[in-house]
């Protein structure tokens, strides 16, 4: 009985210890928490709202009603009007729309004539997100019969009612989509996580203790830190990248420069998430955890796996105030959509805004923590 | 007499708790100045009001003639502080550790490499310079600290316990090397609780509770001791010590190992004969003897009239 009474004696310490660390035993409760939420409530892969534009040349009582007739599926949420196809698919490598209806000037004739096989109109879709994509690809034969009978008789042919063509990634190939939104996983795990530990464990070994008394400022401090991060996250850019066009046939439309300029807006952003976490955390394995915090959410809601377009509100507003959501839009419409920065304000003054004030309030927090 | 060190009153609370209590000090320039005192008697708070890292709740303070906390950044630069753990980097070598250090205080490349060199010679480091700081043993790893505190020349040291961790030999020689410190006009301020290494310092401020208990050179506090040394040493030690600790004129008794050390306050007026008065507990077979006061006897005795006046409200 011996053997059992150690057993239970080694038990009650670890029980205790783990009672003592708040943070650890906060993550015992709150990570599944989170993931039966993200992926339960969440994740959603029956898309509705999806921001589309329309080109209505025929500006007729037929194309209002098919504009209605889309509307009211409402897969779609139809949030601009646009007076030529260039101007589309600018709003469509800009990203604010996901698609764009063209509505042909001869919508009449098509319509009336049931033998031409002439679709009724025709989507131009951004293929940077497959399970988007397959959404609006589901509308292509949505039935317009009454439409159709409108105008002649009720005999239907397998004509489908739109035409589609799919912009950026036409074989619909999953690496496609996938490497460029891993870019972003990859770079807030490595980034978060190595800020967070670099600075505990300085934490954990005393060497905070000796740095605080020398000339060195917080902020001298924060930055000398982040830099070498900084270069570490532009390398595993590179080769993700890099194997992602050798291995994978991912298309690398954008420019260089605003492929590194998006990255180096994230990464940023990553590490100042990271030197927060490094201000709370007060060992490796409280760092470690409260990455895996950041983490799943960041797989989960930023539009990596599942579209944005499926998340109820709520998630919207946490996936808003991930940074992942915001570069892997960024880094699709840069990589696949050849988009700049400058169609994305929004997403890069987020990440920008983000980076100053994370960086101000870990400043702050480190400098509390000596008095 | 040029002070490094002046404060008036210095005060530090946590929360409701009294850390440092109207701390006042008056430090010349180029002295060992000791802070003696047990855990928590706010020594290493002390220190880090003195340096800046702490702001005080009341009271002033001006160090090598900066106002503190307006001018703590320009002190920076003139001070060097040893923290209580090895806080260098043990994943560096010493060399790197060093270069590190001298390029946080400013120091020219070509300067801090000479400078690096000279140390590594004084502090008997150079054979270990390309290994990593993890790897030295307890005294060595207190050298560079001490090296790395000293790099930039600073006119005051601060040591928070710095030989906690060494062994009586290593402590000598470290003792050496403040000496040497001292004798080339380094102010130092060395927190400890070690009594051999108090006795060491020019002058010696007993703290306990926060409180200043006594301040003054350690020949002048053994001499100013308010109490009477008295050794006995005969059967029954343990239970002796336990009976004598009940008299209200006994301020504490310490056994050694034959002996009992009683201190005796010197209220009681012969020390010797009283005890001896006291009949119901020694008999012949004790011997009595009065011995020189040492350091220890001077801590016991502040500490135990710190005590009773804290046990008396207003006193």
């Amino acid at each position: 009985m011996k053997f059992l009474a150690r057993i239970t004696a080694v038990t009650l310490k670890e029980f205790r210890q783990l009672s003592r660390d708040r943070l650890t035993f906060g993550m015992v409760v709150m990570i599944p928490l989170i993931q039966l939420l993200l992926f339960g409530y969440a994740i959603n892969n029956n898309i509705r709202n999806i921001s589309v534009g329309v080109v209505d040349d025929a500006q007729s009582f037929a194309s209002r009603s098919i504009i209605d007739a889309v509307r009211a599926t409402q897969v779609v949420n139809i949030l601009d009007q646009y007076t030529s196809v260039q101007e589309a698919e600018q709003a469509i490598t800009a990203g604010k729309v996901r698609a764009v209806l063209v509505i042909p000037r001869d919508l009449e004739q098509r319509a009336a004539n049931s033998e031409s096989k002439q679709a009724l109109g025709q989507w131009l879709i951004d293929g940077s997100d497959n399970i988007v994509a397959s959404a609006l690809l589901g509308l292509r034969n949505m039935p317009l019969q009454e439409l159709r009978r409108n105008f002649t008789n009720p005999v239907q042919t397998s004509t489908p009612t739109f035409e589609s063509v799919l912009y950026f990634n036409p074989e619909r190939r999953t690496p496609v989509n996938i490497v460029p939104g891993l870019l972003a996983v990859i770079l807030t795990m490595t980034m978060i996580l190595f800020t967070a530990t670099a600075i505990v464990r300085e934490k954990e070994r005393g060497n905070i203790e000796l740095l605080i008394t020398t000339p060195l400022s917080s902020l001298e401090l924060m930055l000398g830190k982040i830099i070498p991060f900084i270069l570490i996250g532009l390398v595993q850019m590179t080769i993700i990248l890099t194997l992602g066009h050798v291995v994978f046939d991912v298309p690398i439309n954008g420019a260089p420069q605003q492929i590194v300029g998006a990255t180096l807006l994230f990464i940023s952003a990553s590490l100042t998430l990271g030197l927060i976490i490094s201000t709370i955390a007060t060992t490796q394995l409280q760092a470690m955890q409260m990455t895996v915090f950041v983490l799943l959410p960041s797989i989960l809601l930023s539009g990596f796996l599942f579209p944005y377009e499926g998340m109820p509100q709520p998630a919207r507003y946490i996936a808003e105030a991930l940074p992942a959501t915001h570069y892997v839009r960024m880094i699709r419409g840069v990589v696949l959509r050849d988009a700049n920065l400058l169609n994305m304000p929004g997403d890069s003054l987020y990440l920008l805004s983000f980076t100053v004030v994370g960086l101000l309030l870990a400043t702050f927090k480190f400098r509390k923590s000596l008095d | 007499m040029e002070l490094a060190i002046e404060t008036h009153e210095l005060t530090r609370l946590f929360g409701t708790y009294v850390a440092v209590d109207k701390l006042s000090l008056r430090i010349p320039r180029g002295t060992i100045y000791g802070f003696l005192g047990p855990n928590g008697s706010g020594k290493s708070t002390s220190i880090r009001l003195l340096t800046g890292l702490l702001t005080p709740n009341s009271g002033t303070a001006t160090i090598l003639g900066l106002r503190l906390p307006q001018q703590a950044e320009a002190l920076r630069l003139r001070i060097g502080y040893m923290t209580q753990k090895f806080s260098l980097f043990g994943d560096l070598t010493l060399q790197e550790n060093l270069q590190f250090i001298a390029q946080i205080y400013g120091l020219k490349r070509k300067h801090a490499l000479s400078r690096i060199e000279q140390l590594l010679t004084l502090y008997d480091l150079k054979t270990r310079k390309d290994l990593l700081a993890d790897s030295l043993s307890g005294g060595q790893k207190q050298r560079l600290a001490l090296a790395a505190a000293t790099i930039h020349q600073p006119e005051l040291l601060f040591l928070d316990e710095p030989t906690s961790a060494v062994d009586p030999e290593n402590r000598r020689e470290f003792w050496e090397k403040l000496f040497d410190l001292s004798d080339a006009g380094t102010t130092i301020l060395v927190s400890t609780h070690y009594m051999d290494e108090a006795e060491r310092c020019h002058y010696l401020a007993i703290l306990q509770n926060g409180i200043k208990r006594a301040d003054d050179t350690p020949q002048n506090l053994m001499k100013a001791i308010n109490a009477t040394v008295v050794e006995v040493s005969g059967p029954n030690l343990r239970d002796l010590k336990q009976r004598l600790l009940q008299l209200p004129g006994v301020n504490s008794v310490a056994q050694q190992g034959a002996q009992l050390r009683v201190l005796v306050s010197n209220s009681i007026g012969d020390a010797i004969q009283w005890l001896q008065a006291q009949s119901n507990l020694l008999d012949a077979s004790h011997q009595l003897a009065l011995i020189r006061p040492s350091l220890e006897d001077v801590f016991v005795t502040v500490t135990h009239q710190g005590d009773n006046a804290a046990s008396k409200p207003g006193a």
